[in-house]
């Protein structure tokens, strides 16, 4: 045997191997470094106070943001009430029922679907869910009594002017610099009020924002947080059951498709009905899968925020109701990290750590139901 | 083409009541697309008699078997022409749901499957749940029966809540067949069910269908012409779609009327 080529061969064998070693550990490092520089940033912050108490306005240290992560388990309650079930009966379909050319329409449009960009998401459930649900009161402020809290606005001159007085109150009033908005509200000013009617009767004022191009500026819907009426919980959890939807179903249909043809046969030679079969024996033997791939889709759309900005929008307080906006720890991370204040900056930290922590247990639950899955039966 | 059989043939030894056929096949053909799998076949199947079908791979022979419960038309594009009775209903006809046509024709496969997520005991009772049954005491005496006539009850009594895979391949074949008795179907239809197991194995599969005769009308189809020798009182011989000969098995192992049933039974192709 000549030994030079024999030699050159070596060497490239161990480069190659050093070099998709040294990729393998690329793909490693992020996950360290973040979790590193998380636990480093955050962990100093996260105390009982963090998973108990609201957040404090500016300036008052503490607080924390139970109102985001309550938020986030009620969003993906919401969204998975909407996304599981059509998600797994979709991938019944298409593993179980159906012409193959329909399921091949039915396959492409699931797959554009979990490509889709996540704020293209948000902003056609935007469209559709919160913009409807706003009813804006447009219109000349007349008078401020901050003092009473009431704001008098003259709609402009046309076949329905009127007058209306709005009630303000205290969490309207307070924005999310802690500033009392009636204090800058000038007389004459057009203004878009998005209100509610009290039981009493009177209109209390959800926000008052003024009118033009500033009004659509993000910083300025991030400034009337508070409750900007259209944005609702409910919004929010229809957009991530949305995204959750595709997903699902196809990770239902790969597992579905994993069980043995000869499981459906055994059932329906033994008179089961077709219906019955799929529910009883071919769901039952792939239970475990379908629940990998749901929790995989929780975990998937429990970090998201772009959609969420313009569905759930965020809020410094508890949401009593599915039709108010909701605080999640995506937009609170949001919120506080673009704020100027550093104390606010720690608690983004605490809740991005909290978050990822949150999906890593999501991960590790996973790992812990399909341990068993590859060993050999009987 | 097959001259077809229109009378059973003459009552062999052990059937009981060979003149009432279980199952009347008229003129059947199976078609999947364009292509016939089966094509004009007419016998009849003898009551309370192990009928065997043999021929080479291909030859249409688990088509007709599947065709016998309605299981064919699993495949999208399976149809068929022809007439089956089930002592004298018409199985095919309209308004017939093969669900119903399945309860009573019941079918064991080859690859043994038992419900991996079930127990022992929820295997048998399976197609007798799902259908609505709720008595417990129902149940349990008819897991008890089933399991019995599988002559299995003794090996799984004191485990019958064990998961199902925990048995071994023969066991799972017997259990399979305790759950296909268990809704108590009037004919058994098996697919090779002993050609995945050992000779041991086999050999209780065999006794247990010389016992299960008794009782049920058994339409097996099978590889092993020493298998169909010793167990079945009719003999059909399939190759490519056609029924080439029918008759009572003796006959078809010695003195078979065609030439191309000779050369298979004695090994000459296939």
């Amino acid at each position: 045997m000549t030994a030079p080529n024999h030699n050159w061969r070596n060497f490239k064998n161990v480069l190659m191997q050093i070099i998709a070693f040294s990729c393998a550990i690329l793909v490693v490092t992020p996950l360290v470094l973040v979790f590193y520089h998380l636990a480093r940033l955050g962990f100093g912050s996260i105390n009982l106070a963090f998973f108990t108490q609201l957040p404090k306005p500016v300036g008052e240290t503490g607080g924390g943001m139970a109102n985001a992560i309550v938020g986030t388990f009620i969003l993906l309650a919401q969204a998975a009430v909407i996304g599981v079930p059509v998600g797994v009966l979709g991938g019944v379909f298409l593993s179980e029922y159906g012409g193959t050319k329909l399921n091949w329409w039915i396959r492409f449009a699931a797959d554009i679907l979990n490509g889709v960009p996540s704020i293209t998401w948000g902003i056609v459930v935007y469209a559709l869910l919160v913009l409807p649900l706003a009813v804006p009161f447009r219109g000349t402020v007349k008078s401020v009594d901050a003092a009473k809290s009431l704001v008098t606005v003259q709609s402009p001159a046309g076949a329905t002017q009127s007058t209306q007085e709005f009630k303000v109150n205290a969490k309207t009033r307070l924005n999310l610099n802690g500033k009392d908005q009636l204090d800058s509200l000038q007389q004459d000013t057009d203004v878009m009020i998005r209100y509610h009617e009290e039981s009493d009767g009177t209109l209390a004022a959800d926000s008052i924002s003024p009118t033009g191009l500033r009004g659509l500026f993000i910083g300025k819907i991030i400034h009337w947080h508070n409750s900007v009426s259209g944005f609702s919980a409910l919004a929010g959890g229809v957009v991530l059951g949305l995204m959750m939807i595709p997903l699902v179903m196809r990770t239902t249909e790969e597992v579905l498709q994993l069980v043995p043809g000869g499981y459906r046969e055994a059932a329906l030679a033994l008179g089961i009905s077709k219906w019955k079969t799929i529910v009883q024996i071919v769901i039952r033997t792939a239970l475990k899968g379908i629940v990998t791939g749901v929790l995989l889709a929780l975990a998937r759309v429990a970090g998201e925020t772009a959609p969420l900005l313009f569905t759930a929008l965020g809020n410094q307080f508890w949401a009593h109701k599915l039709t108010e906006p909701i605080s999640a720890m995506p937009l609170q991370i949001f919120a506080y990290a673009i704020s100027p204040y550093p104390d606010w900056w720690r608690q983004a930290w605490a809740a991005a750590l909290v978050l990822l922590v949150l999906v890593l247990l999501i991960n590790v639950g996973v790992r812990f139901l399909t341990r068993d899955r590859f060993q050999p039966k009987i | 083409m097959p001259e077809p059989a229109n009378q059973t043939p003459n009552a062999a030894p052990g059937s009981k009541s060979a003149n009432v056929p279980a199952l009347t096949v008229r003129n059947l053909s199976v078609f999947f697309g364009k292509e016939p799998a089966v094509k004009n076949v007419s016998l009849d199947i003898a009551a309370r008699a192990v009928t065997a079908v043999i021929g080479p791979s291909g030859c249409g022979k688990s088509t007709f078997l599947r065709a016998l419960n309605r299981m064919h038309e699993l495949v999208p594009e399976a149809r068929m022409t022809g007439e089956i009775r089930l002592f004298g209903d018409d199985i095919y006809a309209p308004g017939i749901q093969p669900v119903i046509v399945r309860r009573r024709v019941g079918m064991v496969f080859q690859k043994s499957n038992p419900f991996p997520t079930m127990s022992i005991n929820d295997n048998v009772t399976v197609g007798l749940r799902l259908n609505g049954l709720r008595d417990r005491k129902l149940l349990a005496a008819r897991t008890e029966q089933s399991l019995r006539m599988a002559a299995l009850w003794d090996e799984v009594k004191d485990r019958l809540n064990a998961p199902a895979i925990s048995l071994s391949g023969g066991q799972q074949q017997r259990l399979c067949i305790a759950r296909a008795l268990a809704v108590q179907p009037e004919v058994l239809l098996m697919d090779e069910p002993a050609s995945a197991l050992d000779p041991l194995a086999t050999s209780k599969i065999e006794d247990l269908i010389l016992e299960l005769k008794k009782d049920y009308t058994i339409v097996i189809v099978t590889h092993n012409m020493q298998q169909a020798a010793r167990m079945s009182d009719f003999t059909a011989f399939f190759y490519l779609g056609d029924l080439v000969e029918f008759d009572v098995t003796g006959k078809i192992f010695t003195s078979p009327a065609k030439k191309q049933t000779e050369d298979y039974v004695t090994g000459r192709f296939g």
